[in-house]
């Protein structure tokens, strides 16, 4: 199976200090994969890596058929090719309305002239409508995100996410902060999302990570230090040590 | 029209001032019954050229996040470009009429040389300089009204918005850049004639015959027709995805590139459009005051102008208008000598030295107890309220709004 995300060899320091140290990833065109690894492996520079936060020290980073590199492109460029990126607190546009968050997110053309002229269409509005209901937010639209419950908030940022259509979605805690419902709504909801794309969960918490039941990596201090099944690197005394046994 | 219909400050705006307008325009010297003097004229079109200028502060800021303590240069050079013409062309018309009485006609280089003279005389020259050379034609100078200010911003905005530099470094770059222009005017050898600055802008070339008391309440038509324009388009500006994006870069910057949306292009985009604006302003503004001179461009001014906007109520048009109209109006009562003096006993408030301790009280009371301004008078008519929201700023940008700021 060809790649649609393939990492290799990256390396990023910050002040002397090696944040990630010859990393190298793979995930296919649709599949779920849990990141997990104990405070300060890396799990939030790698995603800032393949989002184009940070830019690497060395290293390849290859998006897509065509392979197109990440590097030296800016955030708004990669997230255009198709990089979606959930943070790990809710970021919705408080002052504006559910309607208009979720019509900005819309996958259309992004540069300053082209948006001034746009006016949606019949389409876009069932487009924003279908969102919102997915998302269990269709009787909430005219209102302002800011009035939103948490657990709204993280909704509607993930109605955000699907109304940009990402081939790879990289999730960031997305369990923090919910409650066991809404926990049990969120695994439901990226099992169905990773039918169609690739998505990556960023995740602390183990008993999460089991639900997802997908292929797991665990990083420790920069480099993947194991990859499998969440049985398989849950037995491996090495991540016990460094992780679990803690 | 549905814009309309989704924008109803629009309507009631323009209706507004179109009274306001006809009310002038009644009590004006030159076409009504004389109450106001023409003096008064020219100060309420000024007044209408700074709610202008207001209007771009407020999409730069209050919109769009970006605290820019610069804009009032682009006013000025506005102001200076049409200027430029206003002399050149007032003084050919002197030159010509004193030449005119010698028995030989004179020639083009005479005639270039003898405005050259009259005009820089006063800096110890008498050579054209070449940021003059299309000073002659009238076309071309209000062409640089637009230009010039759209080209600074562009260089500018490109640089600081390139590298990232945001919240208040952007701030300081922005009266840095005030500075380092009001400087190089002040010079003698800038071209535009040092510290006199360009004189005498009242005078409208070729109009000689009309009578002060018509052209003030022509240029007062002229800045109410500007402004209603700008507030029309700024207004569709914000009406529709374009405002959702700028307002969503106040709010959160970082979200919004990972939206896909090129943050630094709109930010570039908003401050050379609101410069163009600024540069307009200027204009219509620098005619009807008469003179202007590199004391204009210092840096107070602009951030006067980022006060007239807090007080208005930033993030809403009208409330820049708002804030523009009355501060501005309010402050040329109190330093025009004619708001009585109040006697303490121990001391007297003389208003023209404590106004400005006035303004800067009324600023900080505002920016800590009514955020949403003068505007927030309006949701207090229309019923609007604040939704319930806990307490926590909008978004984790420095310009971002607050939650006291925000409208339901």
């Amino acid at each position: 199976m060809s790649s649609l995300l393939e990492v290799s060899g990256v390396c990023v320091t910050f002040d002397g200090f090696r944040a990630i140290n010859n990393l190298s990833f793979q995930i296919g065109p649709a599949e779920l994969r849990a990141v997990i690894g104990p405070n300060g492996a890396g799990k939030t520079t790698f995603m800032d890596i393949v989002t184009g936060k940070t830019r690497p020290d060395a290293g390849r980073v290859l998006f897509g058929e065509k392979s197109i590199s990440l590097l030296r492109r800016s955030e708004a460029e990669i997230a255009r090719i198709g990089v979606g990126r959930k943070f790990q607190r809710p970021t919705v546009f408080e002052d504006q309305s559910v309607a208009d968050n979720l019509m900005t997110a819309l996958k259309a053309a992004r540069g300053p002239w082209k948006v001034l002229f746009w006016r949606p269409g019949p389409a876009d509005h069932a487009r924003v409508l279908e969102l919102a209901d997915q998302v269990g937010l269709a009787a909430h639209l005219a209102r302002k995100s800011g009035e939103l419950s948490h657990g709204q908030k993280q909704w509607l940022e993930i109605g955000m996410l699907l109304a940009q259509e990402p081939r790879l979605l990289l999730v960031d805690e997305p369990a923090a902060g919910m409650t066991l419902a809404e926990r049990e709504q969120t695994t439901a909801m990226l099992v169905d999302l990773a039918k169609t794309r690739a998505v990556v969960v960023v995740e602390h918490d183990m008993e999460f990570v089991r639900r997802l039941n997908c292929k797991v990596t665990v990083l420790h201090e920069g480099s993947v230090l194991a990859e499998g099944s969440i049985d398989h690197v849950t037995a491996d005394p090495q991540v016990v040590e460094v992780y679990l046994g803690r | 029209m549905t814009f309309v219909k989704k924008n109803p400050s629009v309507l009631w705006f323009l209706v507004i001032l179109a009274v306001f307008t006809l009310a002038v325009t009644l009590m004006s010297p030159g076409t009504g019954t004389g109450v106001i003097s023409t003096s008064f004229v020219k100060t309420l079109g000024k007044t209408l050229c700074l709610a202008m200028v207001a209007l771009a502060m407020d999409l730069v800021w209050g919109y769009t996040g970006i605290l820019s303590l610069g804009h009032m240069a682009f006013f000025a050079v506005g102001g200076y470009m049409i200027g430029m013409w206003l002399m050149y062309a007032r003084t050919e018309e002197i030159v010509f009429a004193a030449l005119a009485k010698s028995p030989i006609p004179p020639t083009p280089a005479e005639l270039h040389d003898g405005i050259a003279s009259q005009i820089f005389g006063v800096v110890g020259s008498s050579k054209m300089p070449a940021i003059w050379a299309f000073a002659g034609s009238l076309p071309a100078q209000l062409a640089l009204v637009v230009l010039v200010p759209a080209a600074l911003a562009l260089a500018f905005g490109w640089l600081a918005f390139r590298s990232r530099v945001a919240g208040v470094y952007l701030s300081i770059l922005t009266q840095a850049m005030t500075l380092a222009l009001a400087l190089w005017l002040f010079q003698n050898d800038s071209g535009l004639r040092g510290n006199n600055g360009l004189s005498g802008l009242q005078n409208i070339p070729g109009l000689n015959h009309v009578p002060q008391e018509w052209l003030s309440i022509w240029f007062f038509w002229a800045s109410a027709a500007a402004l209603a324009l700008a507030y029309v388009l700024l207004a569709w500006v914000v009406s529709g995805k374009f405002g959702s994006v700028i307002r969503a870069i106040r709010d959160d910057e970082q979200r919004v590139r990972f939206l896909g949306y090129p943050v630094e292009g709109y930010k570039l985009f908003v401050f050379a459009l609101t410069a163009v604006i600024a540069g307009i302003g200027g204009a219509l503004y620098y005619p009807q005051a008469g003179i202007i001179n590199p004391a204009e461009l210092a840096p107070i001014a602009s951030i006067y102008l980022a006060v007239w906007v807090a007080i208005g109520g930033r993030g809403r048009l009208y409330g820049a208008v708002m804030g523009a109209v009355f501060v501005s109006l309010l402050s040329s009562w109190f330093t025009g000598g004619r708001a009585p003096d109040v006697p303490l006993g121990f001391a007297t408030i003389h208003w023209v030295d404590w106004w400005q301790v006035l303004l800067g009280l009324a600023f900080v009371l505002v920016t800590l107890f009514a955020p949403q301004g003068l505007g927030g008078l309006v949701d207090l008519i229309t019923g609007r309220r604040a939704p319930p929201r806990h307490g926590a700023p909008l978004g984790p940008d420095t310009g971002s709004l607050q939650e006291r700021e925000a409208e339901e």
